[in-house]
Order: structure tokens, then C-alpha cells, then sequence
């Protein structure tokens, strides 16, 4: 080999997935800026509705169950993938979509019952910090929804290419990563919520 | 239905009434009808689409986020010369020729403009085009995204240029405090251009962040270690770090700020809970990363140039290093000097002091190691090496000015004073439009294959430089006088005389920004005399100046195997032998139009969402979303360049460099 | 560059895989650790709501570390310790934005604003919205 260059092909370390966990570092930085809205106007209630009024914890712990099966389901597909299996992969890919949407039809009638109530964004500073935190989790989740049935989609025609594999390698991440979010937000926006 | 889709787009959005306006919208059309009647009679549409637009290669997008950034600064500067002109002229009963309504709008304008429209721009192309060449690599980790990401800051500023003709820009300062930024107190359609040019912008900037740090990081050549990276990689990872880190903080609060404005949240309004302070508080978090992202870049091209025109190694490499780290971190500790009139007392205020007076030691650090590079060095007075001078001088004073605002009492009086205006000016110019000028005339070569006209060029570095000092000396008069920025009139006519001289200096400016057209033309006509032939013009140390110029698409025939820094000189002072033969195919990613697409798609949801044509933009967004899903499915996105191809090319460069040998 | 086509060296794949047993050791302490904050909160275990919310956050944060470490895979190795940097850059940064702030924040609204603490906002008449005036 000659000093100063490779005579052979070079091919350099893949980079989707530290580029993909980046990207969720600067996502991780947006909630950041939501807690942070959160944590200073949580309490502005101007003279409306507070959480301890509003929340309903057991539907809360519903979701938070839901989404943390998902987390569990989306793992064993990760499991089947790495064992070369194609269909169980599918099949607890659409478990995780399942439980996914159970999660955002939830969130939607918890949202639709406390808008009607007159409890809606608009109301005071809380309530809108309030449906934008939860509301931005949520609309992860359906964009995770939607990027998980583009990649079942894809599986199903080309099957587990490295390519799809990076791609479901990806999508783990951003889900593991909605469901720590999540902790974040039942935490911080329910449960100190409902404490005086 | 009509309101669904037109919203409150009417005829009446378009300035019928304001003959400056006017004049302007048809310059622009002429202008815009000539540019499309000369890329049809050379018949470039072609070439135009498949080798730029389409183009993945991050040497092209590079050289179009330059043009992009320098074609902006012309927008930008006229911004300025209407400000000066104004000011210089509007005392006591004469009330110039810009009544308030439009010359906040202008102020706003040219802020905004400049921070992310030029400067953002200038630095991203410099870095897209030059750090995969300095690691030896043959493009960035994610080349379609890069092509995405340009496009994405090309939509967000044609939406700020359509605001000019198209409806009204925002009036309330670059930063869009507010309430007034509320849709209260601007219900019109200004802070919604200011909104979505900036989201979709930031798209693309974050985008590009997390590509150049996937790629420092992945894709250095063997042998590259970290602490052998050269200067300018190290400085545009840490601007990249800062970006990742940074932008996101920009992204939420815009976000807030338009669910105030379109849903009626009240994040920031004065009643129901809001507090406005969050947003000044969340956006300078962001605002003050801002400015080391664009000054840092311009550190490292300063790096380069002096080690190279002084003929000698960087004092220094390892405290260099050190320093950019260092500013990286503890420029997340200072933001709240930005607003130390707002109240919140001594100790808070007294923290920020000294976390901000603390930042300026590192920068110190480097400006020494550049003067002892400089020290018993050979210098050669390259326009390079003049625009480092110049910079050297200009920052260190604005540098200066700025560690005396960081004392707070002193910011009290001082704070959103011209002084203020004078020094944040300073550092920018001083800094980031030096180091871009120094950029940009370093590498031209290297991307052109042949070197500006150096007369001109030594013509726009004196204008600027005496333009700069002619055109702010007199505002950091005038600060210290107590003279607030952003007014379009005033009562004292003793200060006329201070106007006249800033304006005398933006004139000065205007001859160097003139002279730097001149320039390029004079370059371009006399490109044979101008060649660079050998691809290392000034006798460079780092690996970009091994390749030809313009390299070839691959950047590197064969990967280069790195052993110490200034891996160029390394390989100049052991008889480094160009391999001629052996050549193997290369793996490259093929262009697409996808990118194009997607961003134009985005750019008419947000020109759809701020008239309020809700049906338009849904429409918009939902083919948004159909493009990136359709974009997904496709996997074909390589191809192999032949040995035989190699071997072509790499022959033509042997010959023309014997040609000359 | 990241084309879709083969492999390109030492894939880090192998490191992202997690065994059977830790996704389910990860989700069974998931569960503890989500269990144990409702159950604090919705049977008021505590009188002091300050202890249950100290409580809760340290909770949380360990729950936080379970994910990353069991579902995340995250470790020194991954990437060549570049994901852990991040993270610690990351979190790091998030303290600060949110600590700097709170702290910010209570001292503008303790200084400036006219009633003095927020708080005392809750219960208190709301200031009519100059929006909604005739």
C-alpha cells in the first residue's frame, strides 16, 4: 500500500443512524423548549379550569400503558428482524401500530372532551402550554404511525434489506424515544399537574 | 369556497400605491425576464436541471448557497442604504422620504435578511464545499438531504423577496418580539412571511447541521484522527454541534408564536396567563448560539489562511481546538445579556455579566495564536492575508466593545442604542463578511478553476474596510450620546452631521460591494490568464489542494491515507508521487429532483398558510407528505463511476499538470 | 456517503440488538416505575406534596435511564461513544434551558410584574381580553 492513498475501494462507516439519533437529540431540544413553557406558565390558570379539575389519571395510566406495550412490541419486532424473520417482524410491527393509534384516540376524545368543556387551548396560558406539549407528542406519534405502515409497506415488497433494516432500526429509535418523552409528559404535565 | 381558497390574497396585497415599491417589483421583472432570456438562448435549461438543481454533489451546492448568500446581500444592503439615507436626511420638519410603517418594515427586513439569508448562507456553502475535501472524503454522509437542505434556505428567502412585492414584511425588528409580533398588534400578514420563510429555512439548516456532523464524524480519510483534522473541519464541527443544538430552541418558539397568531393560544399575549418575557427569554437562547454559528466558520478560515500565507504550521493547534470547544458550550451560559434591562435584578444579571465576559477569553486566545503564526513567518500579502488582517484589526475592537456591554450598568445605558447597533456590526462585519470575503477569494480557485482578479479585489477589501469604519464610528458616537436604534426621525439636528458620515460610509460600502462584481466579471473574462492549473494556487497545506481545480465529481481517484496535520504539506515535503494508474470504479450518489420538489411544495404551503388559504395549504401539505412518502420508495440511488472514467480524467489532469511543470 | 445499496463496513447493527431478556427486564422496571408515581399521587401516599413530587421527577428520570439503556441499547460503544456524547451535550443542554429558564423567569415576574407572583393569578378574576372588548 503506498503511503498516502488506499489503492483498495474505501468505504466509510454507514451514518444513518447516528444522523437519525441526532436528529432526535434536536427533537429532544423542541419538548425541551415545551417543558420549559410548561414549567413557567403550567400554573397560569386566568382564572379557568386547573389539571387537578381537568385530569382524568386513569386515562392517563390507560395511555401510558398503551404506549409502553408499544414500546415492548416494537422490541420483539426488533428481535424477529435480527432473526431473520420477516412475518412475525410484520406482526408485531402492527401490534406497535395498534397500540399506537389506541394511544391517539385516546389523547383525541381526551382533547374533543375538554374542548367542549370550554377547557380548550385558547382558554388560558396552562391549557395552551398544556394541548401543545401533549398535542406535539401526539403528532409524533401519528407521524410514526404513518412512516410505520410506509415501512411495512416496503418490507412486505423488498423484504429486510440492509436498507429497510436501517430503516426499522430508525423508526425503534424514534418510537423508544417518543415513549421516554412520554415519561417526561405524564410526570411533569399530569401527575405534578394534579398536586396542589 | 372562495375564502377557503384565497383567503385575504387580493388584488390590494400588491403595492399599487408605493412608487418605490413599484419601480423595484419592475427592475426585478426586467431583470428576472433577462436572466430566463439568456438561459434559453445558451440553451441551459438542460444543464441548469441536471447538473445544478438536481445536482447532489456537495462542491455544487456549496457554490449555490454562496450565490444564494451573495445575491441576498444585495437585497440586504439595499435595505441598509435606504436606512442611511433616511436617517441622514430626516431631522425636525424634513421627514425623509420612508414614513415609520415602512421603515420598520426595512430594518426588519435587512436583519433577517442578513442573519439567515446572507451570512447563514455564505457559511454553509463554504463549509458544504470545503470540508469534505479537507477529510478526504467524496461527499457528505447524506448527499440527497444536503440537496434538500439548500433548497429548503432557497424557498425560505423567496418567500422574504415575495414579501417585498406581495402583501407587507413584518415591523417589528428581526426578532419579532412580542406582544407587537402578536396578532393583536400585527394582524396583517408581515410576521406571518417572518414566520414561515424562517421555519422552512431552519428545516434546511438543521438538516445540514446533523449532515456535516455525520459526516466529520463517519467519514474522515484512514489516518485522519480528530486531532489531525484541520482547523476549519474542527471549527465547522463545533458550528454544526451548535446548530443541532440550537436551532430547535428557534423552530419551538416560531412554532408558539404562530399558534398565538392562528389558534389563539396565549403562549405570549399580555392577558389569560401569557408572558411575553419567554419569548425574548427562549429566542435569544437560540439568538446567542446564533451569532458563534456564524462567526466560528469564519475562525477557522482565518486558521487557514494565516498558516498558509505565513508559510508556516498554526501556532497553536491543540488551544485552537480547545478554545472552539469552550466557546461552544459557554455560549449556551450567556443569552441573557441580550436583555439585562428587563428586570431581573442583580444576581441573575450579574451571572450573565460574567459568563459573557468569561466567552471572550478563548477568542482571545485564538487571535494570539494567529499573531504568533504570523510571527517570523514568510507572509505573502495575498488578498487572503489582507482581508485576515483586516479582520484581525475589525473584530478585536468590536470584540472589545462587546465585553464592555457585558457589564451590566454599562448595558443599561447602552442597551438598544446605537452603540449597540455599532458594535454588533462591528463583529459581524468585522468578522463573518471579512471572513467570507477571505473564504470565498481562498477557495475560488479551487472551485472555478481560476483566481479572482486580484486588483478588484484589493479594490472591494479598501472599500469595505474604510466603508465599515466611516459608516459605524459615528453610530458608536451616537450610542454613547444616547441615540436609540430603529428611529426613522429625530429633533436634534446636531446629529445630522454623524448621519452624514455613516452615510458617506455606506456609500463607501456600496463602491465595495460594486467593486466585488466587477471583480468576478473581470475574473470571468479573464479566466485563461487567471487559471489555476497546478490546483494549489497558494501553496495550501490542507488535503483540498491535492485535488484539481475544480476537482472532479469524486473529489479523490483513490482515498488519501492522512499521517499528520497539514496532511497536504506532509505529502508535498515526502515526494508525494500522484498515482497515474490502477484506477477501481467509484461509488457515487446519483442527483434527483426530489429534494426541488419537496421544498417547492413546502414553500407554497407556507406562502398558502400566511394569506390564510386553508384549502391551498392543506392541499399543499398533504402532496408534501405524498412526496416524501414516494421519495422513500425509491432505492435506487447510486451508481459506480468506471476505472475507465478515472482513468480519463485523472489523465487530463496529468497532462495539464506537466503543462506547466 | 449513505447510498441504499449493500453493507458498508463493520455494521453497528450488531450493537443495536437487545436480547429477549432485556426488553422484558426493561419493560417489567418500565412498569414498576410507572405504577409506583401513579399510585403515589392518585392515593396521596404523602401529605407533602413537594416530597411526592420529588419523588415522582427522581422516578422519572430513572425511568428515563431504563429506556435508554434496555430499549435504547444505549452504551459507551454505540457509534464509537458519539450517541453518548450526544446524549450527555444533549441533556446537558436541556438542563440549562430549563433551570436557566425557571430561574430567569421567577426573577422577571417577581421583579416585574404587578401583583407580584404569579400564583396568586389562580382563583383570582380573569383581566378582560382587550381582544373580546366591544
Amino acid at each position: 500500500m503506498p503511503r498516502y492513498y488506499l489503492t483498495i475501494a474505501h468505504h466509510p462507516h454507514n451514518g444513518t443512524l447516528l444522523g437519525f439519533w441526532l436528529y432526535l437529540m434536536s427533537d429532544c431540544l423542541v419538548f425541551a423548549c415545551l417543558f420549559a413553557v410548561y414549567a413557567v406558565l403550567g400554573r397560569h390558570y386566568a382564572g379557568g379550569p386547573s389539571g387537578a379539575e381537568l385530569f382524568d389519571l386513569p386515562l392517563v395510566a390507560v395511555n401510558t400503558s398503551l404506549l409502553l406495550l408499544s414500546s415492548i412490541t416494537y422490541g420483539f419486532a426488533m428481535l424477529a428482524m435480527g432473526g431473520n424473520r420477516l412475518r412475525e417482524t410484520m406482526l408485531w410491527l402492527a401490534s406497535t401500530g395498534f397500540l399506537g393509534a389506541g394511544f391517539i384516540g385516546l389523547e383525541l376524545h381526551e382533547f374533543a372532551h375538554l374542548i367542549a368543556d370550554g377547557a380548550g387551548p385558547q382558554r388560558s396560558a396552562f391549557l395552551s402550554s398544556f394541548f401543545t406539549l401533549v398535542g406535539t407528542h401526539g403528532l409524533h406519534v401519528t407521524f410514526g404511525i404513518v412512516w410505520l405502515i410506509t415501512l411495512m409497506t416496503q418490507l412486505s415488497r423488498y423484504g429486510l434489506t440492509a436498507a429497510n433494516r436501517r430503516r426499522v432500526m430508525c423508526l425503534s429509535m424514534f418510537w423508544h424515544f417518543l415513549d421516554v418523552v412520554w415519561i417526561g409528559v405524564f410526570t411533569v404535565v399530569y401527575l405534578l399537574g394534579v398536586l396542589p | 369556497m372562495r375564502e377557503l381558497v384565497f383567503g385575504r390574497l387580493g388584488w390590494e396585497a400588491i403595492p399599487w400605491h408605493e412608487p418605490i415599491l413599484l419601480g423595484t417589483f419592475i427592475a426585478v421583472a426586467l431583470g428576472a425576464i433577462a436572466l430566463l432570456a439568456l438561459i434559453t438562448y445558451f440553451r441551459f435549461w438542460g444543464s441548469l436541471w441536471r447538473d445544478w438543481i438536481t445536482s447532489i454533489d456537495h462542491k455544487k451546492i456549496g457554490i449555490m448557497y454562496v450565490i444564494l448568500g451573495l445575491v441576498m446581500l444585495l437585497r440586504g444592503f439595499s435595505d441598509a442604504v435606504l436606512m442611511r439615507a433616511q436617517q441622514a436626511m430626516s431631522f425636525g420638519d424634513s421627514t425623509g422620504f420612508l414614513p415609520p410603517h415602512h421603515y420598520d418594515q426595512v430594518f426588519t427586513a435587512h436583519g433577517v435578511i442578513m442573519i439567515f439569508f446572507v451570512a447563514m448562507p455564505l457559511v454553509t456553502g463554504l463549509m458544504n464545499f470545503v470540508v469534505p475535501l479537507q477529510i478526504g472524503a467524496r461527499d457528505v454522509a447524506f448527499p440527497f438531504l444536503n440537496n434538500f437542505s439548500f433548497w429548503m434556505t432557497a424557498s425560505g428567502a423567496a418567500l422574504v423577496m415575495m414579501s417585498l412585492f406581495v402583501g407587507e414584511f413584518a415591523r417589528t425588528g428581526w426578532l419579532a418580539y412580542p406582544p407587537l409580533s402578536g396578532i393583536a398588534y400585527s394582524p396583517d400578514v408581515g410576521v406571518d412571511y417572518y414566520i414561515w420563510s424562517l421555519q422552512i429555512a431552519g428545516v434546511g439548516t438543521l438538516l445540514s447541521g446533523i449532515n456535516l456532523i455525520v459526516t466529520i464524524v463517519k467519514m474522515r480519510a484512514p489516518g485522519m484522527s480528530l486531532m489531525k483534522m484541520p482547523v476549519f473541519t474542527w471549527t465547522a464541527l463545533c458550528t454544526n454541534v451548535l446548530i443541532v443544538a440550537a436551532f430547535p430552541v428557534l423552530t419551538a418558539v416560531l412554532a408558539l408564536l404562530s399558534l398565538d397568531r392562528y389558534v389563539g393560544t396565549n403562549f405570549f399575549t399580555s392577558t389569560l396567563g401569557g408572558n411575553a418575557m419567554m419569548y425574548v427569554n427562549l429566542i435569544w437562547i437560540w439568538g446567542h448560539p446564533e451569532v458563534y454559528i456564524l462567526i466560528l466558520p469564519a475562525f477557522g478560515v482565518f486558521s487557514e489562511i494565516v498558516a498558509t500565507f505565513a508559510g508556516k504550521r498554526l501556532f497553536g493547534y491543540a488551544s485552537m481546538v480547545y478554545a472552539t470547544v469552550v466557546i461552544t458550550i459557554l455560549s449556551y451560559l450567556v443569552w441573557l445579556h441580550h436583555f439585562f434591562t428587563m428586570g431581573s435584578g442583580a444576581s441573575v444579571n450579574s451571572f450573565f455579566g460574567i459568563t459573557t465576559m468569561i466567552i471572550s477569553i478563548p477568542t482571545g486566545a485564538k487571535i494570539f495564536n494567529w499573531l504568533f503564526t504570523m510571527y517570523h513567518g514568510r507572509i505573502r500579502f495575498e488578498l487572503p492575508m489582507m482581508w485576515t488582517v483586516g479582520f484581525i484589526c475589525t473584530f478585536t475592537i468590536g470584540g472589545m466593545t462587546g465585553v464592555l456591554l457585558a457589564v451590566p450598568p454599562a448595558d443599561f445605558v447602552l442597551h438598544n442604542s446605537l452603540f449597540l447597533v455599532a458594535h454588533f456590526h462591528n463583529v459581524i462585519i468585522g468578522g463573518v463578511v471579512f471572513g467570507m470575503f477571505a473564504g470565498i477569494t481562498y477557495w475560488f480557485p479551487k472551485a472555478f478553476g481560476f483566481r479572482l482578479d486580484p486588483f478588484w479585489g484589493k479594490c472591494t477589501f479598501w472599500f469595505w474596510l474604510v466603508g465599515f469604519w466611516f459608516a459605524f464610528t459615528p453610530l458608536y458616537v451616537l450610542g454613547l450620546m444616547g441615540v436609540t436604534r430603529r428611529l426613522s426621525h429625530f429633533d436634534d439636528p446636531g446629529l445630522q452631521i454623524w448621519f452624514e458620515i455613516a452615510a458617506f460610509g455606506a456609500a463607501l460600502i456600496f463602491l465595495g460591494i460594486g467593486s466585488f462584481i466587477v471583480q468576478v466579471i473581470v475574473s470571468v473574462r479573464n479566466r485563461a490568464r487567471l487559471r489555476d492549473t497546478t490546483g494549489d494556487p497558494w501553496n495550501g497545506r490542507t488535503l483540498e489542494w491535492s485535488t484539481s481545480s475544480p476537482p472532479p465529481a469524486y473529489n479523490f481517484a483513490f482515498t488519501p491515507i492522512v499521517h499528520d496535520n497539514d496532511a497536504w504539506t506532509d505529502m508535498k515535503n515526502n515526494q508525494y508521487d500522484r498515482p497515474v494508474e490502477g484506477f477501481i470504479p467509484i461509488h457515487m450518489p446519483k442527483n434527483t429532483g426530489a429534494g426541488f420538489v419537496i421544498a417547492m411544495l413546502s414553500a407554497s404551503c407556507g406562502f398558502a398558510l400566511i394569506w390564510h388559504m386553508w384549502l391551498p395549504a392543506a392541499v399543499a401539505f398533504a402532496a408534501l407528505l405524498l412526496a416524501i412518502i414516494v421519495h422513500s420508495f425509491n432505492y435506487d440511488r447510486d451508481y459506480h463511476v468506471s476505472a475507465a472514467e478515472v482513468l480519463r480524467v485523472e489523465a487530463a489532469r496529468t497532462l495539464s499538470l506537466a503543462g506547466r511543470s | 456517503m449513505s447510498g441504499d445499496g449493500e453493507l458498508h463496513g463493520p455494521e453497528s447493527a450488531i450493537e443495536h440488538a437487545g436480547s429477549r431478556k432485556d426488553y422484558v427486564t426493561g419493560f417489567l422496571l418500565a412498569v414498576l416505575l410507572t405504577a409506583i408515581p401513579f399510585w403515589l399521587v392518585m392515593g396521596r401516599v404523602f401529605g407533602h406534596p413537594g416530597l411526592t413530587a420529588a419523588i415522582i421527577i427522581a422516578l422519572a428520570v430513572v425511568q428515563i435511564v431504563v429506556h435508554m439503556v434496555y430499549f435504547l441499547h444505549m452504551n459507551t460503544r454505540t457509534e464509537g461513544g458519539w450517541s453518548l456524547l450526544a446524549l450527555l451535550f444533549t441533556t446537558m443542554l436541556v438542563v440549562i434551558a430549563l433551570s436557566g429558564s425557571l430561574w430567569v423567569m421567577y426573577h422577571l415576574d417577581h421583579n416585574m410584574m404587578p401583583t407580584g407572583m404569579p400564583d396568586t393569578m389562580q382563583g383570582a378574576a380573569p383581566i378582560p381580553d382587550p381582544r373580546t372588548m366591544p
